[in-house]
């Protein structure tokens, strides 16, 4: 259920991802209830809340790593729990997905990392995957890194690797999960104005899980606070940031009185 | 614990590793794809255990002399040293030991790489990108150790073989000569499916099985393995000990199989 200031995503734009009543439990607890949301293409979603409420969760469901109990998921035009194995493969080449740590394979090289996708999924030659993912390093600022290996970088320096092995298919959607956890301020700041540079530049629809405002503030077309597995808040950034809901002011860590 | 309750995930945990061996038979056409994956497999999983097959089969070898022909020797047949040594390092020593070793090197070592990858959200990661894991991981794995296995089990062979030797001849005093004689002599009964000899192929066969339920129980065992570095663990432990287990039951029927019927 929303709650005052409520905003959504523009009226009449294209919805690429749609959450229509998902109930995700696990055990006794419903860790998504009922929850019901809307991306258009193009719009950078930021979902924040108190730990546990349901937010990786949310971008799990939305590629397709997990399924809900009750409820209709809508991906790109699919129905994510009736979605075929081939059409699902096909979905996910269209999606990228930063995971927390960067999950980086750890026996593979930073350059092999980012080409694995191309080299399993692909049938270009190794001539053009490497100028891809030489592209993909310049991009997120890592040219020299190919040949590193993930226990020898930064977990900035990894997260952005995750980050450019998730844009490697030029993908339509990205799902940022905590892009800034375990950043320092400077690095966190470069990898939020990534994000947004990559929104505006390629016009990916991205959902990204945060826990701070200074995110929010750069990346964020619209806000969703979710707790208990449900929306208290749908609002812009701005309004987020100003709103008098004694839920955000106390999520904000400002006093709600 | 509720017995009902591990009946089922007894049941589970088989049936998982069977379809986990199907899956990666339904893969095999990708084994050439796999092959710098599996090279670099061979020289881990295979070339850094050769010294404690090595350590571990002469020993074997001199416990096996050295039992048997303290007893032989109370009936004054001592001569029968090589025959027994040679015999059973090939049917079963051999192949078991070298079981045994690649299951608490190897196997444990590929469910705590898998597991770790499992819960760190590597494996998740393969999928988001469409990545056949099981093709990635599991195939180049389980063809390595398919083969190191009867690799390994020919080196610990006739070195289980020496080792009965040093000791026929410096404990027992047993000749060299004769106790060679008669060890060569035992392996010469030809096999009924392969002009080699049946004890040798008998015992590579086993070997090559039991690679592939070491690699079907370890992979599974890892991909499987949720809750951080306790579950790594479990699943480590789980890994070794169902792959011995494996070993030793279906060592049982192979042998009935080969010598019995």
């Amino acid at each position: 259920m929303k709650h005052q200031g409520t905003q959504g995503p523009a009226s009449g734009a294209e919805s690429v991802i749609r959450f229509e009543d998902v109930t995700k439990r696990f055990g006794e607890k419903a860790v998504l209830d009922k929850l019901s949301l809307e991306v258009v293409r193009g719009e950078t979603l930021c979902i924040m809340g108190p730990s546990g409420t349901g937010k990786s969760v949310t971008l799990r469901h939305i590629i397709g790593l997990m399924k809900p109990d009750s409820g209709s998921i809508f991906v790109g035009g699919h129905e994510m729990s009736t979605i075929k194995p081939d059409d699902l493969r096909d979905l996910r080449r269209r999606m990228g997905y930063l995971f927390q740590d960067g999950a980086l394979i750890n026996w593979l090289s930073v350059g092999d990392n980012i080409a694995l996708p191309l080299r399993e999924t692909t049938d270009l030659t190794e001539a053009e995957i490497l100028d891809r993912v030489n592209a993909k390093l310049e991009l997120v600022k890592l040219d020299g890194a190919f040949d590193k290996f993930p226990n020898e970088i930064s977990g900035g320096m990894r997260k952005r690797v995750g980050l450019a092995r998730a844009l490697i298919t030029d993908p339509e959607i990205v799902l940022y999960d905590e892009p800034n956890s375990g950043l320092d301020p400077e690095t966190s700041q470069g990898v939020d104005r990534l994000i947004r540079e990559l929104a505006n530049t390629l016009d990916i629809t991205s959902v990204v899980v945060t826990h701070l405002v200074s995110c929010i503030r750069v990346v964020a077309d619209r806000v969703l606070l979710l707790e208990a597995g449900n929306t208290v808040v749908d609002c812009s950034p701005e309004d987020f940031i100003s709103s008098s809901h004694p839920r955000v002011k106390r999520f904000l860590g400002k006093d709600p009185d | 614990m509720n017995p009902l309750r591990s009946v089922r995930q007894f049941s589970a945990n088989i049936g998982y590793v069977v379809d986990l061996f199907l899956q990666v038979c339904l893969r095999l056409n990708h084994v050439w794809k796999r092959r710098v994956l599996i090279t670099e497999h061979l020289y881990v999983s295979g070339v850094k255990v050769v010294h404690v097959v090595l350590l571990v089969g002469f020993f074997m070898g001199m416990v096996v002399s050295l039992q048997t022909g303290l007893e032989l020797s109370r009936i004054g047949q001592q001569d029968q040293i090589g025959t027994i040594v040679a015999v059973s390092m090939t049917r079963e020593m051999g192949p078991f030991i070298t079981a045994t070793i690649i299951a608490a090197t190897v196997g444990s070592s590929l469910a705590a790489e898998i597991g770790t990858m499992a819960v760190s959200d590597e494996l998740a990661a393969l999928e988001v990108l469409s990545i056949d894991a099981k093709s990635f991981l599991v195939v180049p794995r389980m063809v390595t150790v398919a083969i190191i296995c009867p690799l390994l089990t020919v080196i610990c062979d006739p070195i289980g073989i020496f080792g009965g030797a040093f000791v026929a001849q410096a404990q027992l005093n047993v000749g060299l000569q004769l106790y060679f004689d008669s060890a060569i002599d035992a392996l010469q009964t030809p096999g009924a499916f392969f002009p080699f000899p049946k004890d040798v192929y008998g015992g590579l066969f086993k070997s090559f099985v039991f690679g592939l339920l070491i690699a079907s129980i370890s992979c599974s065992a890892g991909m499987r393995t949720t809750g951080g570095a306790l579950g790594v663990g479990n699943a480590t432990r789980q890994a070794v000990r169902d792959s011995i287990i494996a070993i030793i039951i279906s060592n049982y029927f192979m042998t009935w199989f080969l010598y019995q019927r």
